[in-house]
């Protein structure tokens, strides 16, 4: 993480030339920078007080832990676990700095650094508290929290393969979380307002699509503009109906289906394969949009006009037509999100209730670098992060929860400063087309 | 995103084209086109209100159960309709420019609603010149809330910390205090930008989060902040007396000097544009950045500069904010102090063009539609998120000129064989509007 400020200065721009120069020194001292920050966890989690005393963290095991029978509780010793955690962290920063390494094991080792300095963190701030760390409950709460990141970055990346920038994914949670809950809320109808809600987004989606292709509004201004636009008619519609008539604005949830087998793996069954319809939704979507992306005719039009749209209409691909189709598409997708978050999450519509997700899911996406698979991965971390700041505010560590709230997003601006110029968009993203 | 504003001089470009030929027809001719920005703003603005009104009608169950026998009898929907949207646009009115009822009233109840309009135009001055500093650099300051607020917090606790500065002394450092918090912040962004390409747009909204965490929730609860006066409540201690802005236009009326920051401000960034070096390489640099690096300019450096004096305009809302006659909270700061108006602050840039005094004049517009949705809300029992709605509305239209020209049928401007108006040009000109809107 401290990557960014330790590397060097790269005084010209993101030229290919000089990318090839950067990573080398970029790597001993990223990798240095990542043993110090190592150095220190173990200083403070594992030698600090909190973990000292023989005291342990407990893991618990079962989602509910009043429910007789399942596994009971583990207790480890937690300044042993803390110590072997940042010593494993501290040794991939050195791995890093002098090991000559393929480039995908550096990915790794990164990702490794990671989890094992934030786990170790995590047993240090649980170490003698009686709640402990709920290990099923922290997966799925992860995982549901993900699921209208996933959605909306996959949403954002289906537009930004397409050559258009979806800013206006915020608008498109919005608009749909509001559209499923009045719909379901007056026909009484889970599924009327499951397609009213996908519908809402893809009507964001049509405005975003005329505007951004037939007017060429400037598409990142489009986006906050409709993220306006919609909070402002939810809004105004929440205060005129909702308010005034709560029954049009009550709380359902399409129920849990538990998957017969894989729900009664310990640990994760509970967790990950007993939730409603549109959580598996929205993950069985990533590999089928990795799939319609990089292994279909429509993924390989899409992602030319998303990188050379004069070429692929050069080719007789309908440039304009296709990038219509999908932003209504991609609408529909981050609807699906809105839905989640109303009749996916039993819970009323509320002003302004995605809160950022949008945003969110567009940094998701970036971090992932404009992959399904990356994409998921990035709102997996933010929805960790979310979750990570829910459990640890109940265990009195000394750190302000504010910090630890702000943590995802200070990391995102570390990743998205270290990656700099290694990270590339979509080469027409945000340009409109047009033949003249 | 690389080239945002170069319409702004096509469009001027094609008056004095169009200005060749003089004959009053012509003349009359083209105040009715499409390219007259000031004709198509006004026209937006009909537009959206009209929206506004269907929202208003279609939201009110009442007047939508009498159009479930409209064909039996229309005047009663219609009347009820009627009576829907000019209630609320009465009252819109009275609110934002000047109540008829108050004719003979005192000065504050004559000039209450327009000096509230002023008010509420202050920090969106200050804002929307940020985002058309940098948005002439060719870069978004979407962190308008983020550097809101830690302007805010600059402001406020030199304001409520510093008690032993003399009178005077105390609100000018506070006020410098402000703008250098947002400048600090906004530099970040320009600075990650230029020297580590990370894109602007994610970092400020990052930032925008880091901020807003940072106030919300720590520094309001600690100890060196929170007022203990307010104990279980999320808000600052109050600033002293002689660092709050005083009245501009006498005790009763609700206007303060933040407006005459506003407007030297708007000279200051005019000047900049006009006449200074630095303003000058950062219109090249949004232009086209190659180009200007093949110049000579240092386009990292105008990069960082047009963040920084963005981040200090945007720290100015977090001033008025604060210490502006605005603050519901006797000049204390709460988590939700920026209100919104980083975001606002876009779309009154757009609709000024991103030109110093276009954005004063949106400004105005947008502060009097929030002026006057505050007596909506309370008059006419019209939820003022609608105002949020005509103003998003007002943008789309404003940014999409071709719209506004099908829908009320103008015709191009005539075109007159000029160099400056050739084709070529013309058709540059309308690609290069929607990509500066």
């Amino acid at each position: 993480m401290t990557t960014a400020t330790t590397a060097p200065l790269n005084p010209v721009d993101s030229t290919p030339a000089s990318a090839a120069v950067k990573p080398d020194r970029s790597k001993l001292l990223g990798g240095l920078a990542q043993a110090v920050v190592g150095l220190y966890g173990l200083w403070t989690f594992g030698f600090g007080s909190r973990t000292a005393h023989g005291v342990s963290t407990v893991f618990g095991l079962k989602i509910d832990p009043t429910v007789h029978g399942g596994l009971s509780p583990i207790s480890a010793p937690a300044q042993s676990l803390a110590v072997a955690l940042t010593v494993i962290a501290i040794a991939c920063g050195l791995v890093r700095a002098f090991v000559p390494i393929t480039a995908k094991l550096q990915r790794w080792l990164a990702l490794g650094y990671f989890a094992a300095f934030v786990l170790a963190f995590m047993v240090w701030a649980a170490a003698g508290t009686s709640v402990g760390l709920n290990v099923p409950v922290i997966l799925q709460q992860t995982a549901i929290a993900a699921v209208p990141l996933v959605l909306g970055s996959l949403s954002a990346l289906i537009c930004e393969r397409s050559g258009v920038i979806n800013i206006a994914v915020e608008g498109q949670l919005l608009f749909g979380a509001f559209a499923a809950a009045l719909t379901a809320s007056t026909t009484h109808s889970l599924w009327a307002g499951l397609v009213a809600g996908c519908l809402g987004g893809a009507l964001m989606g049509a405005l975003l699509a005329v505007f951004a292709n037939r007017y060429l509004i400037e598409q990142v201004v489009l986006g906050v503009v409709l993220n306006l636009l919609a909070s402002g008619i939810t809004g105004f519609l929440y205060d005129r109906l909702m308010s005034v008539n709560p029954s049009d604005n009550v709380s359902m949830s399409f129920s849990n289906i538990s998957i017969p087998g894989l729900s009664s793996i310990p640990v994760i069954g509970k967790a990950m394969f007993d939730n409603n319809i549109i959580f598996y939704a929205a993950y069985l979507l990533v590999p089928i949009v990795w799939f319609l992306l990089f292994r279909t005719r429509w993924g390989l039009r899409t992602r030319s006009i998303g990188e050379h749209p004069t070429a692929a209409d050069t080719v007789g691909i309908k440039v304009i037509g296709l990038r219509y189709r999908n932003i209504i598409a991609a609408g529909l997708i981050s609807g699906l999100g809105g839905v989640f978050l109303t009749i996916g999450s039993n819970s009323p519509f509320t002003k302004d209730m995605s809160n950022g997700a949008g945003y969110i899911a567009i940094a998701a996406l970036i971090v992932g670098r404009w992959s399904p698979y990356g994409a998921l991965g990035g709102a997996v971390f933010f929805g960790f992060a979310q979750e990570l700041g829910v459990v640890l505010s109940s265990m009195g560590t000394p750190i302000p929860s504010a910090f630890l709230s702000m943590a995802p997003y200070l990391a995102t601006i570390f990743v998205v400063a270290a990656l700099g110029g290694l990270v590339r968009p979509p080469a027409a993203s945000g340009k409109p087309y047009s033949k003249r | 995103m690389t080239a945002p504003t170069p319409n702004t001089q096509q469009s001027e470009q094609v008056d004095p084209a169009a200005a060749a030929d003089r004959s009053l027809a012509t003349v009359v001719r083209n105040v009715f086109t499409a390219q007259n920005s000031l004709l198509v703003t006004a026209l937006a603005v009909v537009l959206s209100l009209v929206v506004g009104a269907v929202l208003i009608v279609l939201s009110n169950t009442a007047t939508m159960n009498m159009a479930g026998y409209f064909f039996s009898a229309p005047t009663d929907f219609l009347s009820s309709a009627w009576n829907d949207i000019s209630s609320a646009y009465s009252a819109l009115f009275d609110g934002a420019i000047f109540n008829p009822a108050y004719i003979n009233g005192t000065p504050s109840q004559f000039f209450g609603p327009i000096t509230n309009t002023l008010e509420y135009a202050t920090p969106l001055i200050f804002g929307g010149l940020g985002i058309s500093v940098a948005f002439r650099a060719g870069m978004f300051n979407i962190g308008g809330q983020g550097q809101t607020i830690i302007g805010a917090i600059c402001a406020s606790y030199v304001g409520f910390a510093w008690t032993g500065l003399p009178g005077l002394t105390h609100m000018l450092v506070a006020i410098l205090a402000g703008g250098i918090g947002g400048m600090a912040f906004g530099g970040i962004v320009g600075w990650l930008k230029a020297k580590r390409g990370a894109h602007e747009v994610i970092v400020t909204i990052m930032l925008n989060y880091v901020a807003s965490f940072l106030l919300g929730g720590w520094l309001l609860d600690t100890s060196l902040f929170h007022d203990p006066k307010n104990p279980g409540q999320l808000i600052s201690k109050p600033a002293e007396a002689d660092a709050i802005l005083p009245h501009l236009f006498g005790d009763s009326l609700n206007t303060d000097i933040g407006l005459l920051l506003a407007i030297a401000a708007t000279v200051g960034v005019a000047w900049f544009f006009k006449r200074s070096k630095l303003g000058f390489e950062v219109r090249a640099v949004g232009l086209t950045p190659s180009a200007a690096r093949t110049a000579g300019i240092n386009v990292h450096r105008v990069q960082i500069a047009s963040m920084l004096i963005s981040g200090a305009l945007m720290g100015m809302i977090g001033v008025t904010q604060t210490l502006g006659l605005s603050n519901p909270n006797n000049n204390s700061i709460a988590p939700s102090i920026d209100a919104g108006l980083g975001f606002t602050a876009i779309t009154v840039a757009l609709l000024g063009r991103t030109k110093p005094w276009g954005v004063v004049w949106a400004a105005l517009l947008f502060g009097a539609l929030q002026s006057g949705g505050a007596l909506m809300q309370t008059e006419a029992q019209v939820s003022n998120e609608i105002i949020t709605v005509v103003q998003a509305m007002i943008v789309i239209f404003v940014a999409a000129p071709q719209l506004v020209r099908e829908i009320f049928r103008l015709r191009a401007a005539k075109a007159v064989p000029t160099t400056a108006n050739t084709p070529v040009a013309a058709a540059a000109g309308t690609t290069a509007n929607g990509g500066q809107a």
